[in-house]
């Protein structure tokens, strides 16, 4: 039925002391945006129709790269939005509740991760590093060329040579994206790693050698972007590129088995 | 090198590797068993078809299918 709604999660922050929602700001649904308080916490949620977000319809949407781009932008824009009033942790995207009395049972059910969550994030924010690299750049120096036997011995040798060169430039550019990453991450009190991007989707050419989310305390924020910058200039063969700031999506999901990538945490 | 970003839009690639992958997972009542589904792949396979369409457009031209 059309007027059935269900309660969409964007967010949990801790309450606001006048208790007001966001202003202004609207949801995956075009639905205000408003705030479900308990346990000292409040989660920012909208009111979505169930017939446009329950299951089956989510399973179709999801399909659907102009739906996704649309509901993703607005999911992200809420968080920020939320974010600008105060510490936030990002929930993960479809997350949806029958109702708000069910949010505040969870809020209270969760009460202490989210707290310690809220603390560990508090004063940092999450900057996104990726590096490409053209294989080229990394190619071994030509080496004199070998006895050439018969044509067909020659192909094979210059195929397997070929091959042995790849596999050196991508060892090369491998041993050079993890000397970035070190010296980034000493300034980051977590770092997590994606997987690479597709080539077609992230339209780069080459190599992407990094993709990574750091945690980083703000007042060090201007000592990373120049770091970055610095890195940049020290290896030219290297593209780096930032975005953020982020809220804390890469820092707060909870960990996962060992061998997934996930945040790594410093001992502090 | 360092390419500076001055987008005014973040890029959907950049976002889709946190909002999907990242952010808390807390059991929703209604995405119950979407939960245990891979979002990140369901989302690539919705770019990647988006990208083959686009480029076969770009192969046969425009065509009005009526």
């Amino acid at each position: 039925m059309t007027d059935t709604l269900a309660t969409w999660l964007y967010a949990v922050t801790a309450a606001p002391e006048d208790g007001t929602p966001p202003q202004g700001l609207t949801g995956v649904a075009d639905e205000p945006v408003r705030l479900v308080e308990g346990a000292g916490l409040a989660a920012v949620v909208g009111s979505v129709p169930l017939a446009d977000f329950d299951e089956d319809a989510l399973r179709g949407h999801l399909e659907d790269l102009e739906w996704l781009e649309r509901t993703a932008r607005a999911h992200h824009r809420v968080i920020n939005g939320a974010a600008r009033h105060g510490q936030v942790i990002p929930l993960r995207f479809a997350t949806l509740y029958h109702d708000d009395d069910r949010v505040r049972a969870m809020l209270r059910e969760r009460r202490e991760d989210f707290t310690d969550t809220l603390r560990r994030v508090a004063g940092r924010t999450e900057w996104g590093v990726k590096a490409y690299v053209d294989p080229r750049s990394f190619l071994p120096d030509p080496d004199e060329s070998e006895d050439e036997g018969s044509p067909g011995t020659a192909y094979l040798m210059r195929r397997r040579a070929q091959r042995q060169d790849q596999e050196t430039a991508h060892l090369r550019a491998t041993e050079r994206a993890e000397e970035i990453h070190s010296s980034l991450a000493a300034l980051a009190v977590a770092t997590a790693a994606h997987p690479p991007q597709d080539s077609a989707l992230a339209a780069y050419e080459g190599w992407m050698v990094l993709n990574n989310s750091y945690l980083v305390p703000d007042d060090l924020t201007e000592d990373f972007t120049a770091l970055v910058r610095a890195l940049g200039e020290r290896y030219p063969a290297v593209t780096l590129e930032v975005s953020g700031p982020w809220p804390p999506y890469s820092f707060t999901a909870p960990p996962k088995p060992a061998g997934d990538a996930q945040p790594e945490e410093k001992p502090s | 090198m360092t390419r500076a970003i001055e987008r005014r839009e973040v890029a959907l690639v950049d976002l889709l590797d946190r909002v999907l992958a990242g952010g808390v997972v807390i059991a929703g009542e209604i995405t119950l068993s979407i939960a245990d589904i891979d979002l990140v792949r369901i989302s690539l396979r919705a770019l990647i078809a988006s990208v083959r369409v686009e480029n076969d457009e770009g192969w046969e031209g425009d065509r009005d299918d009526g």
